[in-house]
């Protein structure tokens, strides 16, 4: 049993860490450059052959940094859909993707192209009306499909299991970036400003509730971290591993964006400071895909060894796509 | 990362899951807990079995008769022991904290004369720490020792102290500079429980049973070889043995608390459970899983580094908290059988107990309080309250 990262893995954190400090809104061909596109794409493809871990760290960071593009929706949601050629294609940085795997598509204004699950698999669509939406989180927008054609059939819609577990488990990594940024502004604020004459998490009515952040955060990342693992390996527990991560951490973002608004008093809530985009993107998260409820709803069936005849909310139901229209 | 066991561990699992099939009693298997499950002889002949098979102080290093393993291997088998609903070897005070404490302050003959018998069960321990005006604030104790004639003389009270009328010794933490206050002053002694001058109340708890214990000190004659560490430097040696005392308990708790879901779950299947129940057990489970796995991320850190991660302190608050709701859950599924207590109760009232003893949970062995500020001052880094 080992749940530590190798210096690699600390190297590439590393690397996002500091490359996202400088360079707050980066290209696609910017995140090739950097292997990023390509990291679980095997090596004959140009890619650099490693797994879902590599890219759980990558997430997590992207996440902390609010970044704005095709990332998640290519190599969380669309990349296990694509054949080699295509695969090829993300690891160089020429094409990035999104799934349209409900009615609101995220990434629309930065993906190069669209995918869609009709019937028993998943296809391109060529040439769509793409309708970006007005969305709280304007970090990641959300849009609409309308027309295009069917193209290329890309997969089976089997591997929609594997999205849904991908997904799930990316937007958990995700939402504990936005954890940790947030409750570094808090702790930070916490230990500089003073009222009463004193810096104010000497104050156990501001320490506290920092505590209870902190431990949120800490157990969501395990959970994440470990579904990164299942991801990663093919262990059997993924299913259950992902909707844990991803009803706890969505949760735990928020819940920490919340405590951290309050820790910084009016500041917190100015739209200068940074704190109500990591808010939005928790909010965000937690609304996208399945809520924490029915993720529990499911582990509940799981847990508790019930038959069921409904399809496990950890594979996404396919969307009804308006075609033609 | 690796999250499986590596094949050496694995045997080691299977071996021992193997040997508890085979040799828990089945009176002692999965008691609904509290003291007087180790009030009995069967319980000395139980930790008597672990230690013949190897089992007992798995970390300890060898010399001292010890098993020399990594503590992966303490893990594993906490939870193998909770997975069995096997009770725990009775010595948990001598494993977990004299006998780490004796071994980093003892001489030569301390750790030869004290550290055998607690791994055989020969000899119980208890700690002798809070006492009625020192309970989070330690260095407030005032039970005294002064120095005469080649003995330390105690007097005083200690209080909430597990296995005190079981015990054959004590960790006692005393004042012995009558003129010192807070942490300078103190004197960390062995005393020996059946000595003239000791007596031992039990402090019988919400649950109805007497758990813990009030220990009154008369004049009892310490030998002055008896002494851990300095005259006059207790605290340190006190640190030393709650630092044990928290880094071992992880795991504990995280196999308890694996139990204790599996139960619930179990409980839901036989009596159904509503929407809202199935909800929160989810997230029970979910939580359970939690506290697991930054176990793992603690004790990967500590095998590395040699230093448990930051993430490890906040285990066993969150498992005192989960443990509440986990009870209050069951009670809850129970229905109106809730309000029965003992035989008359659903499981032999198993829940009944678990809930009102969960109660402690969030104030034993660090308040929550205590806890919350120790996460806020040691791992986040805000300025010091105090």
């Amino acid at each position: 049993m080992d749940f530590t990262f190798t210096p690699e893995q600390d190297a590439l954190r590393e690397q996002a860490r500091e490359f996202l400090a400088a360079n707050p809104e980066p290209s696609w061909a910017q995140l090739s450059e950097l292997g990023w596109t390509g990291v679980s794409i095997a090596d004959e493809l140009g890619g650099a052959g490693l797994t879902f871990v590599e890219e759980a760290v990558l997430f997590e960071e992207l996440g902390g940094a609010l970044y704005h593009g095709p990332y998640f929706s290519t190599i969380a949601l669309t990349l296990p859909a694509l054949p080699s050629d295509l695969r090829a294609e993300v690891a160089a940085g020429t094409a990035s993707w999104t799934l349209a795997l409900g009615p609101l598509v995220p990434d629309l204004d930065t993906a190069d192209r669209v995918a869609v699950v009709g019937g028993d698999g998943i296809f391109e669509l060529e040439s769509p009306e793409r309708e970006v939406l007005t969305t709280n989180d304007q970090s990641r927008p959300l849009g609409v499909v309308r027309g295009g054609q069917s193209g290329r059939r890309l997969a089976d819609a089997s591997v929609l299991a594997e999205i849904g577990v991908r997904s799930l488990t990316a937007l958990a990594l995700e939402a504990c970036g936005v954890a940790r940024r947030a409750l570094e502004h808090a702790v930070e604020y916490a230990s500089t400003r003073e009222q009463f004459g004193k810096r104010i998490g000497v104050y156990q009515a501001v320490s506290h509730p920092l505590a209870n952040a902190y431990t949120r955060l800490e157990l969501s990342r395990s959970l994440a971290l470990w579904a990164a693992w299942c991801v990663a390996t093919g262990d059997p527990e993924t299913p259950l591993a992902a909707a844990a991560a991803k009803s706890s951490a969505a949760e735990s973002a928020v819940a920490v964006c919340e405590t951290s608004i309050q820790v910084l008093g009016g500041i917190g809530f100015t739209w200068e400071h940074e704190l109500h985009r990591l808010y939005k993107r928790a909010l965000g998260i937690e609304s996208f895909g399945a809520s924490g409820t029915r993720l529990r709803a499911e582990l509940a069936v799981a847990l508790l060894n019930e038959k069921t005849e409904e399809a496990p909310v950890t594979t996404p139901a396919p969307a009804p796509v308006e075609q033609g229209g | 990362m690796e999250l499986r066991d590596t094949p050496e561990e694995a045997s080691f699992r299977g071996d021992l899951r193997t040997w508890l099939e085979e040799n828990v009693p089945a009176e002692l298997r999965g008691h609904r807990g509290g003291a007087a499950r180790f009030d009995g002889p069967e319980m000395r002949a139980w930790s008597r079995a672990l230690y013949d098979a190897g089992y007992a102080g798995l970390t300890w290093p060898e010399e001292y008769g010890g098993g020399g393993a990594p503590y992966t291997h303490q893990a594993i088998f906490l939870e193998e022991i909770a997975r069995a609903e096997a009770p725990p070897h009775i010595g948990v005070i001598g494993l977990g904290m004299a006998g780490p404490t004796i071994m980093a302050y003892g001489t030569e003959e301390h750790k030869a004369r004290y550290l055998a018998p607690i791994l055989s069960a020969e000899e119980i321990w208890c700690q002798g720490f809070s006492e009625p005006g020192a309970g989070s604030d330690l260095a407030g104790v005032r039970t005294s020792s002064r120095l005469e004639d080649g003995h330390f003389v105690v007097d005083g009270q200690k209080v909430w102290s597990s296995f005190a009328h079981l015990s054959d010794w004590c960790i006692l933490l005393t004042r012995s500079d009558p003129e010192s206050t807070r942490h300078a002053g103190l004197t960390y002694l062995i005393v020996n429980m059946h000595a003239p001058g000791v007596e031992v109340r039990p402090l019988t708890q919400i649950t109805g049973e007497a758990e813990f214990n009030e220990i009154f000190f008369t004049g009892v004659r310490v030998p002055a070889d008896n002494l851990l560490g300095e005259v006059g430097g207790g605290w340190q040696v006190a640190m030393t043995t709650l630092l044990h005392e928290r880094g071992t308990l992880g795991f504990a708790l995280q196999a308890a608390l694996e139990m204790q879901v599996r139960k619930l779950i179990a409980l839901a299947r036989d009596r159904g459970a509503d929407q809202l129940q199935r909800d929160r057990i989810a997230r029970e489970w979910i939580e359970m899983q939690a506290v697991r796995f930054t176990n793992y991320r603690s004790l990967s850190a500590l095998m590395k580094t040699g230093l448990p991660g930051p993430e490890g302190s906040i285990s066993k608050l969150v498992w005192s908290e989960a443990n509440q709701r986990v009870t209050k859950l069951a009670l809850e599924i129970l229905g109106p059988d809730a309000a029965l207590a003992d035989d008359n109760a659903p499981y032999g009232g198993y829940w009944q107990y678990q809930q009102l003893r969960s109660r402690g949970n969030t104030i034993e062995a660090g308040t929550s309080e205590v806890l919350r500020s120790i996460v806020a001052e040691r791992v986040l880094g805000l300025p010091k309250s105090r």
